[in-house]
């Protein structure tokens, strides 16, 4: 272990000195990489002049539909980068035996997977979870905008601030080398003195305000701004899920806020809550980050159950199957999903009783999910299956995620996860289940809304390459990691004694390989769809011949979403207006009352990300006054009373009838 | 030992895993590929972990009953269903059945009561903290058996046993009797870490300040990998352990010649040996102690190794009665044990001041306290297992239990204090 002294510190810079630079060398060609990349695009927008645009038409936009893209952008870049993490592991792992050390020491490979971890769950899964959330609700419900707009693009840029800093860590300073949740004693000051678990604390607490903000929004959204006839039980699945989610996010992101607190005072301030000595306990840590961290897997999966039961009823052309049993099974998990924490640390040494309650409320869950993959069944029998990219996604969903949903359950039984615990078993079940439930969800989601967000469908060649790619690449890459676990062999290693395992790691290893090259086939379906997007042009705003409000209007839809607030008679309310030949009316339009855009939460997110910046590096002069710009300017924010305008009922007229032209020539 | 009278019984949980169509069904699931390889989670050499492993295969195969039919009418609507097959029914309005419903909420509910019900009995009787019964399926631990006690030291970033009533220790070497009960006291001296020989018993954390227990038996003679199964920071994945389960008049033989020295030996392990061992390393070669001082584990749990430390024992002790205000204040520097705990204390010792010595004095005076006796909190094997069955059951893992002990029957449930 390399004992470099980081204990310089001086008023001016704090901590930052020239050994924050990191010196490892494909660290460094990693940093020439990036700086080039992003001069060259920084250039570039330099060069078009699309400064501006960006600024006026997106970053400050409070469109809930361009905040849901920039969401998704977000997500994608950085599933990029945790991906190359991914890609990391996988050949250090594959390479390190018979004492060849691999190709990254400990401080860097360390730094990787917890990289991996934090980045997958709060910057890609999320973003990715916010964004389809954002875009489809207000759509759905027959809303012009969620609740608090302004809220909406504050949310954003607080995730996004959180982010830029976890990937400047990879330049300036370290990221933590702890795991993706900072256990302590080994998070705390004593273990990890330097930068990187600091890094860890600022990135989720800011990233964490926005995510917070953005639940309580939509909440209040799917409350109150229901179309007249959307009742209850009327909402479309995905706008049930995205309910419960955001009840999930309100209920569960303050405990993470509270525990983070925790830790930081420990290391900022000298307090021992979970330190060995002085009373603290690195076990109340464990018990209260998971006591966020499983609602969070709920969190990131509820959402995208909806888009399976929006794709399956959509593509089978048939109502969903049992939709008042989909939703109670909604509810059920929310409810359940805060009762099974500690199955997370049944080998913590809790008694058998606590283990075995822990160990059956997890085992319940599988009754509700088990519901819900019974009426996907049921929804598929007697339909008419129309094989698009969703459906695609959503029968391998359900092919993948079983399997996962059984061996999660295994893990449930106490004695069981005695033996597979922390071991490469575990790792393969929660993959299955967030690659095969969460990722498998997004690229359905993405490849049956696109048309909706950009007025053109994708490219279904490459899209399937993307997915015969990704199916065998998945199974491969974790198929050798559940036989791993059963041999014995633990998460997180670095090198390897026994070579007989070697094999089974490249075969991982190889099934990387194949992900990698359905990435790029997925990057390549969006390069070619934007290129042809004239000959896969969707004029009529319902290319799948849709059945939830959000394809009545047209693709992409305008600014206002709907000229007028349509009226919900059914739970399918497009497709039930089809059926009843409900006609657009050309008629009685009224000027539009819409808000404004601002540049405030850009800029709000902007100070908080300088503030966390000066408190990782202890530049306590810069923290007090980025923190004071924080609070006077949200201050200043309250005295801006140019929120809202109105859309001219001229421009609303045009825009209707400029959709009565395409409607005409779509021949529909 | 199994007496005459008692009636043979088949053991709920090993009799289910040895059943061949189970077996068979658990290997077909876990790929051929899996019976190829060396998986010692499913095959391993003591009775605990291959009652773990059983209890792997039997909750898979319970749960095949459901999901190998999910995916069976999955694969099978969705092709009988495909849009290009005109012959298929359709119905897109149909989207309620109530007799389907109860069956799609009834049939995982069934199975979880089952799999719920074994949960309940496996893990109460594989409760890591509970003395073993069992030798084997067919061997009743004896009463007069001694078990072999091992405390166990995760160190940044190797093991340290210590046997105590051999009086020697080891660094990175177990060295365990074969068909003999085992207890083990697991600790760690910095961060959180995890104590696992999958070929012996299932995993249970080793923290700081804390003592967790594990109870095992090794069945089979060999060499086997132990490791820490938790992520412990740079040293982590050196941080492996050769484990060789011997016979024990082997075992004898080999702590005889650990406690006999020799020019290998690394001597006696005491304080001061102990707080070089445990400044971080890594890949360290196995190290055999002739003898260990009596009350250093004991310490190592209290946090006190270090002269001129307050045991977390006394400081519980004075705060129990109500602390000393601020007279307290001084003993902070003793206490520390995380951050500059050790340099604030290495300075101390360096440069020794009578006032703090005898403020130590005074303060171990004022609460009489036997530092390192961690609360016994080990859950004994229940003399009767009559709770854990219904009408009718046979009891699980009888044969371990004498029927003529006369001792008279416990609650089984005894609560951890």
């Amino acid at each position: 272990m390399e004992a470099v002294d980081h204990s310089h510190w001086s008023l001016l810079l704090g901590r930052l000195w020239w050994d924050a630079i990191p010196t490892e060398p494909i660290v460094l060609a990693t940093f020439v990489v990036v700086a080039l990349g992003g001069a060259a695009l920084l250039a570039g927008l330099t060069y078009f002049k699309l400064w501006g645009y960006l600024w006026k038409e997106w970053f400050t936009s409070v469109d809930h539909k361009k905040i849901g893209i920039m969401y998704m952008v977000l997500g994608l870049v950085m599933f990029l980068r945790g991906f190359a993490d991914a890609v990391m592991m996988r050949i250090q792992q594959s390479i390190a035996f018979n004492g060849n050390e691999g190709y990254l020491n400990a401080h860097h490979y360390d730094q990787i997977f917890t990289a991996h971890g934090v980045i997958m769950i709060f910057f890609v899964a999320m973003p990715f979870v916010t964004g389809l959330m954002n875009y489809i609700v207000p759509l759905q419900i027959g809303a012009r905008d969620v609740s608090f707009p302004f809220l909406n693009n504050f949310s954003f840029w607080m995730t996004t601030a959180g982010a830029v800093l976890v990937m400047m860590s990879l330049f300036v300073g370290e990221f933590a080398q702890t795991g993706w949740l900072a256990y302590p004693p080994l998070s705390n000051f004593a273990y990890s003195p330097w930068v990187g678990v600091d890094y860890y604390i600022w990135a989720l607490q800011i990233a964490g305000v926005g995510t917070l903000l953005s639940g309580v929004n939509l909440i209040a959204t799917i409350v109150k701004m229901r179309a007249p006839g959307m009742t209850m039980m009327r909402m479309p699945i995905f706008t049930w899920t995205s309910l419960c989610t955001n009840v999930l996010i309100v209920a569960a992101f303050p405990v993470l806020t509270a525990v983070m607190t925790m830790l930081t005072v420990d290391r900022y301030l000298g307090f021992n809550f979970f330190t060995n000595d002085f009373g603290g306990s690195p076990m109340m840590y464990v018990n209260l980050i998971w006591i966020w961290g499983h609602p969070e897997v709920y969190i990131l999966i509820l959402p995208l159950f909806g888009v399976f039961s929006e794709v399956t009823s959509t593509f089978c052309g048939k109502r969903l199957f049992g939709y008042s049993s989909m939703v109670y099974a909604t509810l059920v998990i929310t409810i359940l999903s805060y009762l099974v924490w500690l199955h997370h640390f049944f080998t913590m040494g809790s008694g058998a009783s606590v283990n075995s309650f822990f160990g059956i409320t997890t085992m319940v869950i599988s009754i509700p999910t088990g519901a819900k993959l019974f009426n996907w069944l049921f929804t598929m029998y007697r339909g008419r299956i129309r094989y698009e990219l969703p459906m695609m996604w959503t029968v391998a969903f359900m092919l993948t995620f079983v399997v996962g949903g059984m061996t999660g359950v295994l893990l449930a039984v106490p004695p069981a996860d005695f033996v597979l615990h922390n071991s490469l078993f575990l790792i393969a079940h929660f993959h299955n289940v967030i690659i095969g439930g969460v990722l498998f969800g997004i690229f359905a989601a993405i490849n049956y809304w696109w048309p909706k967000a950009f007025g053109f469908k994708l490219n279904e060649f490459w899209g399937k390459v993307s997915f015969w790619l990704w199916i065998p690449g998945f199974w491969f890459a974790f198929m050798p990691l559940y036989i791993l676990g059963l041999m014995g062999v633990t998460r997180r290693m670095r090198v390897f004694d026994d070579p007989s395992l070697q094999p089974f790691f490249i075969v991982a290893a190889f099934g990387a390989f194949l992900v990698a090259l359905g990435i790029a086939a997925m990057l390549v379906q969006f390069a070619v769809s934007i290129w042809k997007r004239e000959e896969l042009k969707d004029e009529t705003g319902d290319p799948w011949d849709g059945r939830t409000l959000e394809w009545s209007t047209s693709s992409p839809p305008p600014e206002y979403n709907f000229a007028f607030t349509p009226i919900v008679h059914d739970i399918d309310a497009w497709d039930d207006m089809k059926r009843c030949g409900v006609q657009r009316p050309t008629s009685g339009f009224r000027p539009i009352h819409m808000p404004k855009g601002t540049g405030a939460g850009a800029i709000l997110a902007g100070l908080s990300l300088v503030l966390g910046f000066a408190m990782i590096w202890y530049i306590w002069w810069l923290a007090a006054l980025s923190f004071a710009g924080v609070i006077g300017y949200a201050i200043a924010h309250t005295f801006n009373y140019k929120r809202d305008y109105h859309i001219p009922v001229e421009t609303v007229i045009e825009t209707e009838a400029a959709r009565d032209r395409q409607l005409a020539a779509a021949g529909a | 030992m199994r007496s005459p009278e008692s009636p043979p019984s088949p053991r709920l949980l090993s009799a289910l895993a040895r059943v061949p169509v189970a077996r068979t069904a658990a290997a077909l699931a876990l790929t051929g590929a899996l019976s190829a390889c060396n998986s010692v989670v499913l095959d391993p050499a003591g009775d605990v972990a291959q009652q773990q492993g059983d209890l792997v295969v039997i909750s898979t195969v319970l749960m095949l009953l459901i999901i190998v039919p999910v995916m069976a009418l999955t694969i099978f609507f969705a092709w009988r269903y495909r849009a290009s097959n005109k012959e298929a029914t359709y119905e897109p309005d149909w989207d309620h059945s109530t007799q389907l419903e109860l069956v799609i909420w009834a049939a995982p509910l069934l199975i979880i009561i089952c799999l719920g019900a074994l949960t309940w009995v496996a893990t109460h009787l594989l409760d890591p903290y509970r003395t073993i019964g069992r030798i084997d399926a067919q061997t009743a631990v004896a009463h007069d058996a001694e078990p072999l006690e091992v405390e166990v030291v995760a160190l940044d970033w190797k093991w340290l046993f210590i046997y105590p009533q051999q009086g020697i220790a080891t660094v990175n070497e177990l060295v365990l009797p074969t068909n003999r009960p085992l207890q083990f006291k697991i600790t760690s001296s910095s961060v959180m870490n995890s104590f696992y020989v999958p070929a012996m018993a299932g995993q249970i954390y080793a923290m700081p300040g804390m003592e967790t227990r594990l109870h095992a038996v090794m069945n089979e003679t060999g060499d086997f990998v132990g490791l820490s199964a938790n992520y412990s920071g740079a040293g982590f994945s050196n941080m492996r352990f050769a484990t060789h389960s011997v016979t024990g008049a082997d075992f004898t033989r080999w702590a005889d010649g650990v406690k006999a020295g020799g020019k290998d030996s690394a001597g006696t392990l005491d304080r001061a040996t102990y707080l070089q061992l445990e400044k971080p390393s890594e890949k360290n070669p196995v190290a055999r102690y002739a003898s260990v001082d009596a009350d250093l584990y004991g310490a190592i749990l209290d946090m006190c190794v270090e002269p001129g430390k307050m045991c977390m024992s006394e400081m519980m002790a004075i705060d129990a009665r109500g602390g000393l205000g601020k007279a307290g204040i001084r003993n902070v520097e003793m206490l520390a044990y995380d951050k500059y705990g050790r340099r604030a204390s290495a300075e101390a010792n360096a440069n020794p001041d009578a006032a703090a010595r005898r403020e130590l004095a005074w303060v171990r005076a004022l609460c009489k306290q036997e530092p390192g006796k961690a609360p016994e909190n080990t859950v004994k094997a229940p003399a009767s297992l009559r709770s854990l069955t219904g009408a009718g059951l046979s009891a699980p893992q009888s044969v371990a239990f004498d029927q003529n002990d006369d001792a008279p029957a416990r609650p089984l449930l005894i609560s951890r204090n």
